[in-house]
């Protein structure tokens, strides 16, 4: 399907979508999560049944501050759609999609460990790629880039714009 | 035999002694140069691939830049079983207490290649994930730099490290 | 036989059964058969795999925050290195996104150079598969013709891009540099060579009664369960779905040249060695047909002076870098170009603001860069989805009722990249 006409179908379920460079992305409030995705789902013309990709980024100093965005395709019809959601910085959480789409297991997990974004009902909702001791939320815009701390008996060697050898 | 009295060292002490002393020197220092020469010649790495230098580690342990010319084609999976750990690839903070536990686990004499700049310096990533150089965590003999080493910069950094235990190598 | 403590502590209840338990070990990071530094947790009952929980972020690089502190040329080089063995992937998948947010398509000369290369990763990539997997199941002179092959590739990519691996080479606009003139010559001695190779493997390996027993049956994936965890690529073509973006969604001109995707039906790692295989053998074709489409000349780089690097490359004898007439140039000719070339290095490209999700087909799958632009000459966002990451998460589902040397067997078959797991 065009990316014109599948928004028309889109905007049908959900009001709020936009085209642009040839893609449609749709915007989903946070109550509505589950139900959008699991409607563009079993939609038969619509049929997004393989979730890509499921990542946030943050936008400190607007508001909502988080976004997720949800990357979803169909095998059948092998068209894309984007589906967001904007939420709160002091209440990021989300329902989890595991039960719709097992795959975004890993991906919730990766972004709870970058962003601290929780997500309720998620099986194991566990750092990934972060040791399990680590605190901070490395991705989050407010946190800093160089952390050259070495963690092994207290050696440390500063950031590179502050060094001195 | 005469002896050159060093000052300092064979103050208050019998002929005899330094004769005997020297004696042994010389003894030690020929076994000293037959083992350390033996221990080159067939030095095993410890399997520590960690990223993008692995893939050239394992190039240069196959076919075409042969590391079994001077018997280390034997990558050893065990750490008890090998005497060089060549840290090839960046390593991340999760990472750093593994690479120490391995190391504590090789026997002595041990030495470390690290190679790449990820593992001599942190390479690009000069981020809060990796450990900007693993002489930080353990004692480095040589530095291979490189975005991954050609295998025969590897090589080169590897006969500068049998050069090392081949002069400096001691026994005792 | 009741009689002293140790005896009595293993029947708990006097019934005179011994108690079992399960044993709990670790598998890595440090191993050598786990294409990595993947760390797996098996509860073993024997030798069966009660479960199994794969550990990753051993390799956890923070390259997608590096990203937003560099300029947008710079990322490539930090993307390149996230799967390391299929960089020019990882190239591609940034550079077509940047290109779609600048709203510019490469030249058509540019387009088929990176379908050539990315073709030729793509056998790379195939052929440290086939030498690590082989070497781990005890087929170890595989490892030695793997990588003999690869070497032949890896020169072809040296005298085109100055390296052998992690090249720079795609960047935003277009590629940097040409084909040196001795490159056709090269890449088809490539294409004479490898059919004969690939048959050797064949023989080799495909009627082997070890081969066989070690992969026929064992690990089998099947299309919903894999399509339901996200799976793409050569393990989701293995079990059924004729699933590429190169078809699906094409890019580079992908839909103008003739390929076949490989697919099988038993979704074990047989299978998957089968559809690899084939797949070099297509990507072969495709490389063919790329070459000649490089018989006439033109440019390989976008001609708008805002975006495109300024500067010639060259490979000299000391590896990449400026060319000497460059230099000279801009040294001696002209202070404007010195002043662009400045400018464009320092501060680079501005790309508007929006965000754009690429699919690109890499070997072990689906790889999407999902690039979010505020305006400025940083990326704001580079999220990478990596197609190993997501194939990890079937691990577990495959080793149900597995044997440990199943493990192994299965771990080699997913084809896992821990730089592109962990990033």
């Amino acid at each position: 399907m065009r990316a014109g006409e599948l928004a028309e179908r889109v905007r049908a379920r959900v009001p709020d979508v936009t085209v642009a460079r040839g893609e449609v992305t749709a915007v989903v409030d946070r109550t509505r999560l589950l139900a959008e995705l699991a409607g563009l789902r079993d939609d038969g013309d619509l049929a997004f049944d393989f979730l890509s990709s499921v990542t946030a980024t943050d936008w400190p100093g607007r508001v909502p501050r988080y976004w997720v965005s949800y990357e979803l395709s169909s095998t059948l019809h092998r068209h894309r759609l984007r589906v967001k959601v904007g939420i709160a910085e002091d209440d990021a959480r989300l329902p989890s999609v595991t039960a719709l789409f097992p795959t975004a297991d890993w991906h919730e997990r990766e972004t709870f460990d970058l962003y601290g974004i929780v997500f309720d009902g998620h099986p194991n909702l566990t750092r990934i790629l972060l040791p399990d001791d680590w605190e901070g939320h490395p991705l989050r815009k407010t946190e800093e880039l160089g952390g050259v701390n070495t963690r092994y008996k207290g050696a440390f060697v500063p950031p590179v714009d502050r060094r001195t050898t | 035999m005469p002896v050159e009295r060093l000052p300092g060292l064979h103050e208050g002490r019998a002929t005899s002694d330094v004769e005997q002393e020297v004696r042994r020197g010389v003894l030690l220092t020929t076994l000293d140069r037959a083992v350390s020469w033996a221990r080159k010649q067939s030095m095993w790495p410890v399997t520590f691939g960690l990223a993008c230098c692995a893939i050239e580690m394992m190039a240069t342990g196959a076919g075409d830049y042969d590391l079994s010319r001077w018997g280390m084609e034997l990558f050893r999976a065990s750490p008890r079983q090998a005497d060089l750990m060549i840290v090839a690839g960046r390593v991340s903070q999760k990472m750093a207490p593994v690479l120490r536990t391995v190391y504590d686990q090789m026997p002595e004499p041990k030495w470390v290649i690290s190679m790449g700049v990820c593992a001599s310096a942190g390479g690009m990533f000069t981020n809060y994930a990796i450990v900007q150089g693993v002489d930080s965590i353990v004692p480095v003999d040589v530095y291979v730099p490189g975005c991954p080493p050609k295998p025969e910069m590897l090589m080169y950094g590897i006969l500068r490290l049998h050069e090392k235990v081949r002069t400096q190598g001691r026994v005792r | 036989m009741s009689g002293s403590p140790a005896i009595r502590d293993l029947e708990p209840d006097g019934s005179g059964e011994l108690r079992q338990e399960t044993m709990v070990i670790n598998m890595g990071p440090q191993h050598p058969s786990t294409h990595g530094v993947l760390r797996l947790l098996l509860e073993l009952d024997g030798e069966n795999v009660v479960s199994c929980r794969p550990i990753v972020g051993y390799l956890h690089t923070g390259i997608e925050k590096n990203c937003e502190y560099r300029t947008w040329q710079q990322g490539i080089a930090y993307v390149t290195r996230a799967d390391y063995l299929s960089p020019f992937f990882n190239e591609l998948g940034y550079c077509l996104a940047a290109e779609r947010l600048l709203g510019i398509e490469a030249p058509p000369r540019a387009q088929v150079l990176r379908v050539l290369f990315c073709e030729m990763n793509r056998i790379a990539s195939h052929l440290v598969w086939l030498a690590t997997t082989g070497l781990e199941l005890g087929a170890i002179s595989m490892m030695l013709y793997g990588f003999r092959e690869r070497e032949i590739v890896l020169d072809i990519f040296e005298a085109a891009t100055g390296l052998r691996m992690n090249h720079s080479y795609f960047r935003i606009g277009g590629v940097i540099m040409d084909l040196p003139p001795d490159g056709p010559t090269k890449i088809r001695e490539l294409l004479r060579l490898m059919p004969g190779r690939i048959g050797e493997y064949e023989r080799i390996l495909s009627q082997n009664p070890i081969w066989i027993e070690r992969n026929r049956g064992i690990g089998t994936l099947s299309a919903d369960r894999a399509l339901a965890l996200g799976v793409t690529g050569p393990m989701l073509r293995a079990a059924g779905p004729a699933r590429d973006v190169r078809k699906d969604e094409p890019y580079c001109g992908y839909e103008t040249y003739e390929f076949d995707v490989p697919t099988a039906t038993e979704g074990d790692c047989y299978a998957r060695y089968a559809v690899r295989i084939e797949e070099m053998k297509q990507s072969l074709w495709i490389v063919e047909q790329c070459l000649d489409r490089l018989a006439e000349p033109g440019p390989v780089m976008v001609e708008d002076p805002k975006l495109r690097w300024p500067a010639q490359l060259e490979v000299g004898p000391d590896g990449i870098g400026n060319s000497p007439a460059y230099v000279r140039h801009i040294m001696e000719e002209s202070m404007e170009a010195l002043i662009h070339h400045f400018k464009m290095v320092t501060e680079g490209i501005s790309v508007p603001a929006g965000e754009v999700y690429q699919p690109v087909e890499s070997p072990r799958g689906e790889l999407g860069y999902y690039l979010v632009s505020d305006g400025g000459n940083r990326p704001y966002r580079v999220k990478i989805r990596d197609p190993s990451f997501v194939n990890l998460q079937a691990v577990p589902s495959m080793l149900e009722g597995a044997l440990v040397a199943d493990v192994i067997a299965v771990i080699a078959s997913v084809d896992p990249v821990m730089g592109g797991v962990d990033r």
